[in-house]
């Protein structure tokens, strides 16, 4: 009883579900859905190779501090950094008296609180500070920014998939709309002419839905000037950079993982090995009391050595 | 319990004789996972994933009291305290990471077992009680796993707690009022996280419990073993010390390994780059997913399309619910008196079927609803009903199994192929010189 009455239960369930399955097909068949412009334009991110990639990857000091100079001079007009503090910044190599000069010539400064009045005010940053907001709050980063809300950059590179790669992707591939053609020759704004990117946007295909709010950051070679022995601050270096820079904001213990990690894999491989090791001594003797069956059975032995006595053949 | 053969418990030296008098507790362990408790000889590897779940639900409960030490359990403090954690507190990165991953590595380690216990008839009588225990323990896993995910209060933490509390909203009239019953409020909020931390950190004390009492019934009948032959002789059995110590100790260290390798080389690999957004209220992410354990739950709820009779919904949420549930039946409906899958030829065709087909749900559940993952999710779902609840008690009734090996002994020779092979088909090297 308690079984069919499963079975009913199964059938109903099982049954609606094909019925969800024909109607969805004959649908579909019936109305395909229209192709989206995101589908067929957007771009997966390009490759980044960054010295922090892979299982022993270590920062490159120097990349992450140019990328450190970029945020400064460029991306922190408009975007927060509110997970880290400036002597984080001593990570990077930087020594304690430039992480306080950095700090104090901070062009944004912190709020705070008049000690005479008590009323709100602002003073420069600390070493122990975060770095400050540009904006007060987010209605007045919405009001300078045409309605758009430029987001936090501490865990951009793990908030985002493909991190690093898509910021870089994202960095260099703004785009002019007009005549843009995707891999496969098809023009954007012959096919999805309804897509043309609004006043106050920016057509970037590797950005989800192909048109974002940020104006491009990173326009010229040279926008910003990177001190002696460093390679040439080309837009595509710039973008490389920030990204390495963001890697780092984004997981400052990176290296300490690595590091750990390779000790701790080292320590349980050995374990392993001694445990096995273990195991096989303790079942050594047990493995062996195991009765034997067919050819190496005794008495089948026993048996086969009398019938070939008697049939008189040797071995 | 457990057999007449069981070595009983031997105080050595007087301090244990006289504990033993008043507290026999070394008594217990020496029964429970010492030299007495003989268990069956030829069990696989397969029957390292119970000690490895216990082993992680350790894990998860000595980093989570460690976490809870730092976490602010507050709509506007959870997210930066988890990262205060990963950036400032020492080790705190460890300690995070090995809780977000150790998460999904229970749940790896509890399906391998649970699918062990299927594809082995575990869940046969005698153990019929073993088998509940462990679905009351995997609920149990579910509802503090999600729980868990809300607390750092990212992106998906908020839109999943709003999706899974939806579920209730499915049924009628009383659906929308437990809802927001179980949030304290109409959307997930501090009243949600407050109570969600409270409950993540009480349910794994009560999956502790029930571990007891899965234990605890597993050892009336002892274990079971590849072969399903009930254990005979004292030939069947080794103690579990140190014979399965020792097996399961390397085995824990070498699967240790295994997670240690994505704790500290690939953390967020099994997580979502959504929750490293602040939660919004005001912004719906592109396609919001639970995490990879639940897909293929998720995929039977998106399943259900047509509002037939009831809404698509609540027949969503009802599959859902039932595709756990009906497991709890699993003893009755499965009707064969073979346990082991292994003398079961049409069982085991139909056990590999649902594994693939578990593992297209999973992957349905994973991906965006297109229309092509959707028909593929409703032929998947129907499957899964269909096998539990039609084939399997069908096959039972139809199948002719292979002849069992009379003992566990028996059905071993080692070092040939016919290992644990059913007696009539191995393959034996003729004697005929």
């Amino acid at each position: 009883m308690l079984r069919f009455i499963l079975g009913l239960i199964g059938l109903g369930f099982a049954g609606v579900l094909l019925i969800s399955f024909f109607v969805g097909v004959s649908s579909y068949v019936s109305s395909p859905p229209e192709r989206s412009a995101e589908e067929e334009f957007h771009l997966h991110p390009r490759h980044l190779e960054l010295a922090s990639n892979g299982a022993f990857g270590k920062f490159d000091r120097k990349q992450v501090q140019r990328g450190f100079q970029v945020y400064k001079e460029v991306c922190s007009a408009c975007h927060s950094l509110s997970h880290v503090a400036f002597h984080d910044l001593a990570q990077l190599g930087y020594s304690d008296a430039e992480v306080k000069a950095i700090a104090n010539q901070w062009q944004i400064e912190v709020p705070s609180t008049n000690p005479e009045t008590g009323e709100p005010a602002t003073r420069k940053a600390l070493t122990s500070d975060r770095f400050p907001s540009p904006y007060a709050n987010e209605i007045a980063a919405r009001a300078a920014n045409n309605n758009a809300l430029p987001p936090d950059l501490s865990l951009m590179t793990k908030a985002r998939h493909d991190g690093a790669a898509y910021v870089y992707s994202l960095l260099t591939g703004y785009r002019n709309q007009q005549g843009y053609k995707n891999s496969k020759g098809e023009e954007l704004l012959r096919e999805f002419p309804a897509t043309k990117t609004p006043n106050g946007l920016h057509f970037n295909p590797y950005f989800a839905n192909l048109n974002i709010a940020m104006p491009p950051p990173l326009t010229t070679n040279g926008q910003v000037t990177y001190a002696a022995g460093n390679p040439a601050p080309t837009v595509d270096q710039m973008a490389k950079d920030v990204a390495a820079f963001l890697v780092w904001t984004a997981e400052p213990k990176l290296e300490a993982r690595h590091a750990t990690g390779l000790a701790v894999t080292i320590f349980l491989a050995l374990a392993t090995l001694l445990g096995f090791f273990a195991y096989r001594n303790i079942w050594a003797t047990e493995k062996r009391k195991v009765r034997v069956t067919g050819a190496l059975d005794p008495a089948n032995q026993a048996k086969s050595a009398r019938a070939k006595g008697q049939e008189g053949v040797a071995g | 319990m457990s057999f007449a053969w069981a070595k009983p418990y031997e105080p050595k030296s007087g301090f244990m004789r006289w504990l033993d008098d008043r507290l026999p507790l070394p008594r217990l362990a020496y029964g429970a996972i010492g030299g007495g408790y003989p268990v069956p000889r030829n069990l696989n590897y397969f029957w390292n994933f119970g000690v490895l779940a216990g082993i992680f639900l350790m894990i998860q409960i000595v980093t989570g009291i460690v976490l809870a030490m730092w976490f602010y359990a507050s709509a506007d403090g959870a997210f930066n305290s988890v990262e205060h954690i990963m950036r400032d507190v020492n080790a705190g990165w460890a300690i995070r990471y090995a809780h977000m991953n150790g998460a999904s590595f229970f749940f790896i380690v509890t399906y391998i077992h649970i699918f062990r216990g299927l594809y082995y008839g575990s869940y046969k009588a005698p153990r019929e009680l073993v088998w509940m225990l462990g679905l009351v323990i995997y609920l149990l896993m579910m509802a503090t796993a999600f729980m868990g995910y809300v607390l750092p209060w990212g992106q998906m933490s908020y839109w999943g707690a709003q999706v899974i509390t939806g579920f209730f909203s499915a049924f009628p009239l009383v659906g929308e009022p437990i809802r927001v019953w179980l949030l304290g409020g109409y959307a997930p909020d501090q009243a949600a996280l407050t109570r969600f931390f409270s409950l993540h950190y009480l349910l794994p004390f009560v999956i502790a419990a029930v571990v007891i009492l899965h234990i605890w019934a597993l050892h009336i009948p002892g274990s079971g073993n590849p072969t399903g032959v009930d254990v005979k002789t004292e030939k069947d059995t080794l103690p579990f010390h140190p014979f399965y110590t020792a097996k399961d100790g390397w085995f824990a260290a070498g699967f240790l390994l295994l997670y240690a390798i994505f704790v500290y080389f690939a953390p967020n690999y099994m997580g979502h780059p959504d929750n490293y957004i602040p939660a919004n209220p005001l912004a719906t992410p592109a396609h919001i997913v639970p995490e990879w354990y639940f897909w293929p739950f998720y995929a039977i709820l998106r399943a259900f399309t047509v509002d037939f009779i009831l809404p698509a919904k609540l027949w969503g949420v009802l599959a859902m619910f039932g595709s756990i549930l009906l497991l709890f039946f699993l003893p009755w409906l499965d009707n064969s008196p073979v346990r082991s899958g292994s003398y079961r030829p049409l069982f085991k065709r139909f056990f590999w079927i649902l594994v693939v087909d578990v593992l297209i749900l999973g992957w349905c559940g994973g991906a965006a609803a297109t229309p092509f993952y959707v028909a593929l999710s409703q032929l998947a779902a129907a499957y899964y009903f269909a096998h539990f609840l039609i084939i399997l008690p069908l096959i039972s009734k139809f199948e002719r199994p292979l002849p069992l090996p009379d003992t566990i002994s028996s059905s071993r020779a080692h070092g040939e192929k016919a290992e644990s092979a059913p007696v009539g088909v191995q393959p034996r090297t003729t004697t005929a010189g």
